[in-house]
């Protein structure tokens, strides 16, 4: 049975799961002024790093659902990447029961004991979850994904091959790539943050809430490399890739990721939405992207085909 | 109640060293062929056609099982390897296929459904929901578990599921969810879960300055050691870095699993398989590793504890050896 992607339209802008631990009034503060000011279509919220955290601030979500559905936006409750033992499995049920699909809901798994608990009720799929080639999206899809947010490290060639895939078919799916923010590389059952700090993920202390977006990790050398988030590990480029949205859009792909940071998400998202409304073209808006997000440099290396902190300029890639 | 002896599951890097695993007792090996289909994509290792006949051969002559790993993830639009490979091992009398794709489970659930179905560590099944997705969807008769698991949670999976588990005893260690880690393409453009690589030597450079080794995996420095002291091959997570302006190694020391010190209580979780890492080591650590697990085995086997001696120290990554997820307190 082949996908047809589903059909060009508008494009939509996702704000994707808070990856890190951020204290719950500068969560609600910052969800209200995206709720209020961001033109995001959709807003992930959910923990989807360490089960630890949900009980700092899940208290807070329905509430902020319901903000964000009031004003427009599409909630999709995100849950975790790494799904360990009862408590994990219990807190992804938990997730799955706060949607509500009559108003739009939508719940995102990211990983396959969630996907096993959505089967059969419409669904999205996070980037966590190993989504590389035709068959395993035929196979999702079948089972109710109707949104795919695809692995960060694929390139060019795959995502249009996803993109394209084809034919006569009644279970659309829409294909979402993350365009902005650093890129997580790697989850572990042991806490980075907790081991930088001499501790153990048992007695954490929850010191990863020193990092807002993420504790640098620089090798021997002096160079920035990566970012530790607790057990998670990304890079430290911020993934950019407002250069290559026209070649994104032009291979199918309609809806883009955007990762909250500790700096204007709003005007962030206001840069994105221009792009996609053709109103700046990419150079501008990586200028201005820049000042916004000074801690780090970008980098779009996973898309070209390289490695993933390469940073290369579309503008010389010879299109085929 | 009698315990069940798990079997010993060992790795056939080449023709010589599925030889040498089962002579020393395995009670299966797995291989892999010679191409991107699998996670241990590196030159001088894995089999081809006539090899892989020739080792099904041998090792069923020794009343020995042969698993062929496919366990990477076919990249858009080029599933031909995979399937191809998928179709060898079942003709060629391959015990198993151990697989984590779900597209190419998909492929041989449909091609080949008397073919015996495992899932990879690739595929990061790590709780019971996970696991009966799998079983559901393509009939899996056993998961190998990531390693992000502790002893009392391996045993409670045991309790609850259906279906075989397989855990690891011995060898290199991936410290993170295996078959979702893309550090190695961040530096080198690699992709373990597409070309089968992590930290590839083609991307390994050393080079002296100052009266210091600097080993460098792409463009980033890796470790840093005086000239003269031992240098380890520059994996990326078993690397020294700089968190919180400290130096050491962030993620984890250059170490190798050993659990033959907790045997008991890795038969005690229910387990029905051992596996041993190391495709990438060669003849003797494959004939010391198995024989001294097999040892172990038929000794527990015989109602009898295992004496843990030390044997297998020196065949450890930096002679160091830990027990991983297995404890909490690693965590």
């Amino acid at each position: 049975m082949a996908i047809r992607p589903a059909p060009a339209k508008t494009a939509a802008l996702t704000l994707g799961p808070l990856l890190f631990n951020w204290p719950a009034q500068e969560q609600r503060d910052f969800y209200a002024r995206i709720a209020d000011e961001a033109p995001v279509d959709a807003v992930c919220l959910g923990e989807v790093v360490c089960g630890k955290r949900g009980t700092l601030y899940a208290g807070d979500l329905p509430a902020v659902a319901e903000r964000l559905r009031r004003a427009g936006k599409q909630v999709v409750w995100s849950t975790l990447a790494l799904v360990v033992g009862g408590r994990d499995s219990e807190s992804v049920r938990a997730v799955a029961a706060l949607a509500d699909e009559a108003v739009g809901d939508l719940v995102e798994a990211n990983d396959f004991g969630a996907i096993a608990l959505l089967a059969g009720r419409a669904h999205a799929v996070g980037p966590f979850v190993n989504v590389y080639n035709e068959g395993t999206l035929h196979h999702l899809a079948r089972g109710g994904a109707r949104r795919i947010t695809l692995p960060f490290e694929l390139p060019a060639d795959s995502i249009r091959a996803l993109a394209a895939t084809a034919g006569p078919t009644d279970l659309p799916v829409e294909l979402e790539v993350q365009v902005f923010g650093r890129t997580p590389l790697a989850i572990s059952a042991r806490c980075y943050h907790a081991r930088a700090h001499g501790r153990s993920k048992n007695a954490c202390d929850f010191v990863c809430d020193m990092d807002p977006d993420g504790m640098d990790v620089e090798t021997l050398d002096g160079r920035s490399f990566l970012a530790i988030n607790g057990t998670q590990t990304l890079s430290h480029a911020i993934g950019n890739l407002a250069r290559e949205v026209p070649a994104l859009r032009d291979m199918g792909i309609d809806r883009f990721r955007l990762s909250p940071h500790q700096i204007d998400m709003v005007a962030v998202a206001r840069i994105f939405r221009t792009i996609l409304d053709g109103r700046i073209d990419g150079a501008e808006a990586d200028a201005r992207l820049a000042e916004l997000a000074p801690f780090a440099p970008f980098a779009n290396g996973f898309f070209h085909g390289r490695e993933g902190a390469a940073r290369v300029d579309p503008d010389y890639i010879l299109s085929d | 109640m009698r315990t069940v002896i798990p079997e010993l599951i060992c790795p056939a890097g080449t023709p010589a060293a599925l030889r040498a695993a089962v002579e020393a007792g395995a009670d299966a090996v797995y291989l892999g062929f010679r191409d991107a289909t699998n996670a241990r994509n590196f030159p001088g290792l894995n089999f081809d056609e006539g090899e892989f006949r020739a080792g099904v051969d041998f090792a069923h002559a020794h009343a020995c099982k042969v698993f062929v790993a496919i366990n990477t993830f076919p990249p858009a639009g080029r599933p031909g390897p995979w399937r191809d490979a998928v179709d060898r091992a079942a003709d060629g009398g391959a015990d198993a296929v151990i697989l984590a794709d779900v597209g190419m489970l998909d492929y041989a659930t449909t091609r080949h459904p008397n073919l015996r179905r495992h899932l990879s560590v690739q595929a990061s099944a790590s709780n019971a929901d996970a696991i009966r997705f799998y079983q559901d969807a393509f009939g899996i008769a056993r998961v190998v578990l990531p390693r992000v698991l502790t002893l009392a949670e391996i045993t409670a999976l045991n309790r609850q599921a259906t279906v075989e588990t397989e855990i690891f005893a011995f060898g290199g260690l991936c410290v993170m969810a295996e078959g979702r880690c893309a550090l190695s393409s961040y530096a080198t453009g690699q992709s373990p879960n597409t070309n089968g690589v992590c930290s590839p030597a083609s991307h390994v450079r050393y080079e002296r300055r100052d009266g210091k080794l600097i080993s460098r995996l792409g463009e980033f420095t890796i470790d840093r050691v005086a000239d003269g002291a031992p240098a380890g091959y520059p994996t990326l997570c078993k690397g020294r870095f700089v968190a919180g302006g400290r130096a050491g190694h962030l993620f984890e020391e250059p170490t190798s699993l050993d659990a033959i010190g907790m045997l008991p209580k890795l038969v005690g979780t229910g387990a029905r398989a051992l596996k041993i890492e190391g495709r990438q080591r060669g003849r003797a650590y494959v004939t010391r590793v198995v024989g001294a697990y097999r040892k172990a085995l038929d000794a527990l086997a015989r109602g009898e504890t295992p004496i843990a001696d030390g044997s297998l120290d020196a065949l450890t990554e930096g002679q160091r050896k830990t027990t991983g997820a297995y404890l909490k307190s690693w965590q």
